[in-house]
Formats: C-alpha cells, sequence, structure tokens
C-alpha cells in the first residue's frame, strides 16, 4: 500500500480522547506530522456511533454515520487513535449503509482510506520513529477490534521495537478480551469484572512497569482495575510510547 | 424451552460468578479444549482450506435444503426406515413418544443429542412414565444430578471430577470401589451395560444425515451410541434437518471440521453411519429404524438474517474460547444451547423477548468467529438480534432514553463539544488526584474499578487554543 507523499489526514481523535485523555491526540498529530502528513482536525467530529451501533440502535448510527462521512470524506486518509472505531468506519459503516443507493458508495470510499493510527504508520507511511528512549519493561494488550477486524498485531509492536531501552514482555492471553465491551462493562458489570480481574492478574504476572493498548476504552478498563488492586503498573496508549511522552504522567496520574 | 420460572439472567450470571468450584471445572475443560484445538489446527496445514470447504458445502445445503431432505428421505425409507417430519418440539415429542409407547418400551436408552434437549425429550419420556437411561458418561453423571447439560460438547464439564464421585457414591449400587476416574468409569459401565442389553428403545441424534444413502451418522468417544442403537428392537433418531449433507464424502469433510475444532482430536473413536433397520442375515441391529426430522425454526431462519447460524455444526469452539462462557459456564444462559451460538439460537428458539439479554452479555471481541470451523459471523448475528430488540422496544427504556439523548447531541457537534466540555468538569468533581472511586449512578464502573478523572480541558478545547497560539 503506497502512501502519497504528503497526505492530507483528517484526525478522528475519537470521543473518549477528546474527554479522557487528550494527550493520546496530541501524541497523534505528532507522528503523523513526523511521517509528513498535513493533519487537520475537523471540529464538526462527534463521535463515530459505535455505542448506539453495538446497541441494535441503526437509524442513529446511520445519522452519525453519514454525519461522519460528510464530514472527513475529503481527506486523503481519515486516522483514529482508537481500533474499535477505526473498525466501526471500515466495516460497520458500509455494512449498515449498503442498501442506501447515494451512501453506499461514499461509505465503501471512505472506509477503504479510513486506518488505525499504528497500521496507517507503519502499514501506508512506512514510518519508524527515531531517537525515542524509554528505560522500562512493558507488555502489551491486543484490542480485539483492531485485532481481529482490522489485523492489528505486528505493527504497534514493530513501531514500539524502535524505542531504545524499551523491553517488551509477552503478556500470556494477549489476544484475550479485557472485558470492557463498551457499555456490555456497565451493562453486565459483574461479569466484566471477572473478566477485567483476569486480565489484570496476567498484566501483574509480567511484572512490567508499562500496560500499552490501542484503544482508549480497554485501556480505562484495564488501568482501572489495576488501579482498584493496587498494582503500580502504569497504562498509556501505544502511541502515547511511541510520541516519547511516558515521561509524563500515565492513565489516571495527575500531570 | 419449557424451564420452570426462571431467575433473570444477571441473578443467574452473579450466582455463577460466585461458584469458585463451577470457575475451577470451566477453566479446566476450556483451557484444556483451547489447548487441544490450536494444536490440532497447527497441524492441519489445511485447515483454512478445510473450512472453506467445509462452509461452501453448508452453504450449499442450506441453498437446497427441500432437494436434499427429500432425497434423504427417498433413501432413508428405501432402507426399510420410516421417516418423520415435525415442525416443533411439541410435535417432536409427541412423534418420539408414541413410537415409543407403540413399542411398548418400559426402558429406552439415549445417547446424547442436543436436538433431544431442544424438543424436551427428558421430560417427556419421564412424563410417558418410560425409564429414560443416558448413556453417554457425562450425560450420566448430570442424570444422576439431574441437571440439564452445560455445554453442548461436554454436558457435565461444570462438575469436578471430585463432586462426580460424589454423585457416583450416592447413584450407583454398589457405590464405586475407589474414587480415581478408572474405577469410577468402570462402575458406570457395569451400570449401563445392563441397562445397553435390556432396553427396549434406543434413540440417538446424528452429526450428519447422509442424503444420497439415506443413513444418519453418529460420532462418540465413548462407543455408546452403538450400544444404544444396536441392541434394541427399535432405534429412534432425532435430527435437526439442518444436518443433512449431500453424501458421505462431504460428512467425512465436515469431520475434518468438526473433531478437531471440538476436542482437538483428528477423528473420533467410533463413527458410524446407520442406514436402516436390520435385514436379512444381518447379525444385529433393530427391527424398526425411525427417523424425526425436526425444524422447530430451522426453515424460519433460512428466510432471515439468521440465515448463516444453520451452518452450526455443534463443535463447541465457539464456547470454549468465550470470555463470557468461560465466567459463568453454561446454565447461567438459561436456553438449551450456551454460550456464543446459544446466544443466536436461544432467542429463535425461546423467542427474543424471554432472552434479550443473552445476545446484549457479549463484548463482541470476535473470538468465537475466529475459531468457528464453518466461519459463521457470530457477532454479526447477535448484532441483528440487538438491532431487533432495538426496534421492538425490548431494551430498558433508561438505555433508550439515555443514548437517544447522547445521539441527539451527538448529530449537533457545537452542542455535543459544549456536553464535552460541561461534562468533563462534572466528572471532575468527583474524584481527587488521577482517579473517580465512587460515583452516583456510574456503579457499573466504579463498583468494580476506578475511573481515570479526566483533565479540566477537553482535547477540542486545548486544541483550538493551541491553534489560535500558532497563529498569533
Amino acid at each position: 500500500m503506497p502512501g502519497k507523499p504528503n497526505p492530507r489526514v483528517g484526525l478522528f481523535v475519537t470521543c473518549l480522547v477528546d474527554a479522557i485523555r487528550p494527550q493520546i491526540g496530541f501524541a497523534a498529530i505528532q507522528l503523523l506530522e513526523e511521517a509528513g502528513c498535513t493533519v487537520e482536525v475537523p471540529q464538526a467530529q462527534t463521535c463515530c456511533g459505535q455505542p448506539a451501533f453495538n446497541s441494535g440502535d441503526d437509524r442513529d448510527t446511520v445519522r452519525l454515520a453519514c454525519q461522519t462521512i460528510a464530514t472527513f470524506e475529503g481527506f486523503d486518509y481519515v486516522v483514529l487513535p482508537s481500533g474499535s472505531c477505526a473498525a466501526t468506519m471500515v466495516h460497520g459503516y458500509p455494512e449498515l449503509l449498503a442498501g442506501d443507493p447515494e451512501w453506499a458508495a461514499r461509505a465503501r470510499a471512505m472506509a477503504a482510506k479510513t486506518h488505525e493510527i499504528t497500521s496507517f504508520l507503519a502499514d501506508v507511511m512506512g514510518y519508524a520513529p527515531s531517537g525515542r528512549r524509554l528505560a522500562a519493561s512493558a507488555t502489551y494488550h491486543d484490542s480485539c477490534s483492531g485485532l481481529r477486524e482490522l489485523g492489528i498485531a505486528a505493527q504497534p509492536r514493530a513501531l514500539l521495537s524502535h524505542v531504545e531501552g524499551l523491553e517488551m514482555r509477552g503478556l500470556p492471553g494477549n489476544d484475550v478480551c479485557c472485558g470492557f465491551g463498551g457499555t456490555f462493562c456497565v451493562k453486565y458489570s459483574d461479569i466484566s469484572n471477572a473478566i477485567v480481574t483476569e486480565k489484570a492478574e496476567a498484566v501483574e504476572g509480567t511484572g512490567a512497569d508499562l500496560l500499552l493498548a490501542g484503544d482508549l476504552g480497554c485501556l480505562m478498563n484495564m488501568a482501572g482495575k489495576l488501579h482498584r488492586r493496587g498494582a503500580k503498573t502504569r497504562c498509556f496508549h501505544t502511541i502515547e510510547v511511541l510520541a516519547g511522552q511516558a515521561d509524563g504522567p500515565a492513565i489516571g496520574e495527575e500531570g | 424451552m419449557h424451564t420452570a420460572t426462571k431467575a433473570p439472567f444477571k441473578d443467574r450470571a452473579k450466582a455463577a460468578l460466585a461458584d469458585r468450584t463451577l470457575k475451577l471445572a470451566i477453566d479446566r475443560t476450556t483451557g484444556t479444549a483451547e489447548t487441544k484445538r490450536a494444536a490440532a489446527v497447527a497441524n492441519f496445514p489445511e485447515f483454512q482450506a478445510a473450512r472453506d470447504r467445509g462452509r461452501a458445502i453448508k452453504d450449499h445445503v442450506i441453498a437446497n435444503l427441500g432437494h436434499y431432505l427429500e432425497m434423504f428421505e427417498k433413501n432413508a425409507t428405501a432402507s426399510g426406515a420410516q421417516v418423520h417430519w415435525a415442525v416443533d418440539d411439541a410435535e417432536a415429542r409427541a412423534i418420539v413418544t408414541r413410537i415409543c409407547l407403540d413399542a411398548g418400551a418400559k426402558i429406552v436408552t439415549r445417547s446424547k443429542s442436543m436436538l433431544g434437549e431442544e424438543i424436551g425429550l427428558p421430560h417427556a419420556l419421564a412424563d410417558a412414565g418410560i425409564e429414560r437411561v443416558e448413556t453417554d458418561l457425562a450425560e450420566h453423571i448430570i442424570q444422576l444430578a439431574g441437571e440439564p447439560p452445560s455445554h453442548i460438547i461436554w454436558p457435565a464439564m461444570h462438575r469436578t471430577r471430585e463432586q462426580v464421585a460424589d454423585l457416583f457414591r450416592e447413584g450407583h449400587n454398589p457405590p464405586p470401589e475407589a474414587e480415581d476416574p478408572a474405577t469410577m468409569v468402570q462402575s458406570a459401565r457395569r451400570i449401563l451395560r445392563e441397562k445397553f442389553l435390556g432396553a427396549d428403545v434406543g434413540i440417538s441424534g446424528a452429526n450428519f444425515l447422509v442424503a444420497d444413502t439415506g443413513a444418519t451418522c453418529t460420532v462418540t468417544n465413548e462407543g455408546n451410541a452403538e450400544l444404544t442403537t444396536t441392541p434394541p428392537r427399535v432405534h429412534i433418531v432425532t435430527a435437526g434437518v439442518e444436518k443433512i449433507v449431500p453424501s458421505t464424502a462431504h460428512a467425512f469433510a465436515l469431520l475434518r471440521l468438526l473433531v478437531r475444532s471440538a476436542t482437538g482430536g483428528e477423528m473420533t473413536q467410533y463413527t458410524t453411519f446407520h442406514c436402516g433397520p436390520k435385514r436379512a442375515g444381518d447379525a444385529d441391529g433393530p427391527e424398526e429404524m425411525h427417523i424425526v426430522l425436526v425444524d422447530n425454526g430451522r426453515t424460519r431462519m433460512l428466510a432471515d438474517e439468521f440465515r448463516e447460524m444453520l451452518r452450526c455444526i455443534r463443535c463447541g469452539a465457539c464456547m470454549n474460547h468465550c470470555v463470557v462462557y468461560r465466567q459463568i459456564g453454561g446454565h447461567a444462559y438459561g436456553g438449551t444451547y450456551p454460550g456464543p451460538m446459544g446466544s443466536v439460537l436461544t432467542p429463535v428458539l425461546d423467542g427474543l423477548a424471554a432472552s434479550r439479554d443473552l445476545p446484549n452479555a457479549c463484548t463482541m471481541n470476535g473470538r468465537c468467529a475466529e475459531v468457528c470451523p464453518v466461519e459463521i459471523p457470530i457477532p454479526t448475528l447477535l448484532r441483528a438480534w440487538r438491532t431487533r430488540s432495538w426496534r421492538e422496544r425490548l431494551e430498558p427504556g433508561s438505555l433508550r432514553g439515555g443514548l437517544g439523548l447522547w445521539a441527539w447531541a451527538a448529530r449537533r457537534p457545537a452542542i455535543y463539544r459544549l456536553g464535552s466540555r460541561i461534562g468533563v468538569r462534572v466528572l471532575r468533581l468527583f474524584g481527587k488526584g488521577g482517579w473517580i472511586s465512587h460515583m452516583p449512578l456510574a456503579g457499573g464502573w466504579t463498583g468494580h474499578r476506578d475511573l481515570p478523572r479526566p483533565p479540566g480541558r477537553t482535547f477540542m478545547e486545548e486544541y483550538r487554543a493551541r491553534q489560535k497560539g500558532t497563529r498569533k
């Protein structure tokens, strides 16, 4: 997939990053610019509609899908710091709009240029960070939507391998769901808790300083459980480490 | 199905989560199943090609179901078997019970069949005053315990070896001499052997119905299907209409997937094709063979968005790899079929109003579809149930209202941005430092984990501030 030399990228920061962890959005801008992109953040963006999509509210999902397509379809690429939001746009939108004569083609066209950020940096832009150092050990959780719907597994690991001094440790059950599941984690909180407890035990068992992942929802779930258990593991989005921000506050640490 | 009044799903799940012995039993079985399946797939380089073929066979049959069922009926009848058609579970129960009563049956042996569970056969036989003997070892265990299966391959997987020892001590006369597995199995064999030879009717399911021969196929690792179907005077097969395959070769193509996906073996110990009753000159076999073909919602699925579920070959891999099943086990689901495949099928069988929790109680992580040997897009099908549930207004009013308000705002970017700015400031009031540990109306989250406390400004605020700064 050869990238355009200096593409215009529309950054969809996602609603969780907007509210809970703006650093991830700024890390995305920094990395995309380092990779040679011109980054714009359309002010008309809100949410991709995933909460409605996964609740069966197709009417609202379609409305949000059309709004998002109209906002972003003019860019060369649309990039998101989230595998699950990207998967909603790449697979969910074309599926939902398949029967609509006008929007089906627009949904497919946008899906074709929408990417999760680590896969965009590695696969499309051929980017690798340079001059980053971090003396720490880290383990990585594969968030499910990115892994299974977009095939994101090698890219974040390849990018992280360029961070000098960072020792990556394998996470047993790295491809097993953390129990977040969007609204699942509050609708079925007892089941979600049992799942994330096992995940936290696995993370603690690695003894790694850092837990990294590519989706803020999963990270909030795991970080919140680790903190409740009194674990010292610090949690970051992968691109925060790639952007050299891991010397700053981790999720749940005040800056 | 005709289960008595059940506690709500969440209460059943909570009770299951509190049962640490259950968790131990689930972890032992699903953990082994996962490891063995992975090894079997790794040792079968053509796995993906076999999957493609399996999927194509099932899709072809589903698209031509009427054709193959008629072919099966013709060939099964020619072999001397009698074919019966049942529209639903009640009709299937009535047909089987009538055949048993006509045969003057006092004792009926049964080899494990989920379709039998689906149509409520155990209760129907009891109601007809017929002694039912489950001959699969795990079914024998749960019959002693008075429980339904908790897994479609290992019906007693919720019971630890230690619990089985207790059940055998009380239920076997005389009790096993020791409580090691070998001695306990010997004890079950001794008890079942008498029943095998004394049964009037044997009832089996079918893993495949072979259209071009009229044979039914059973696979087991214990040989109990052969002992159930051969000695009694009458053999009854109950099978869902989707079990049809064009030929024996197609059955074997699917068996390669079924066995590896279910147990991680390459082949079951016993794979038997039952073709008609005893013929002149045969040394053994039943005098009558009846095949009851059951629809029970399947042809309705042909016409709707759940059609792909008819591909299911009942291997159980989806539940072995499901994070929810592995926490709550099979009984908490409350239907005949548990786990991901059950969460698609139970609303078909029991109605969505009674089972709307099942398609919702899933994280949509996609591991079930990843391991499915016939590539059923289970998360997509679960989402289709969620869509129906939303449309039929079965989802709680609080969720509908909350999501509706959020979606209204999300379609108005300026209002949404303002709402986010206010939202993060309000959220901050509930925490100290970097975390929120308790918050009203957020117990679903903070009851179990801390919530990262948002910074004072949203990304959009901060971004616009920085943009203005650079422009100056």
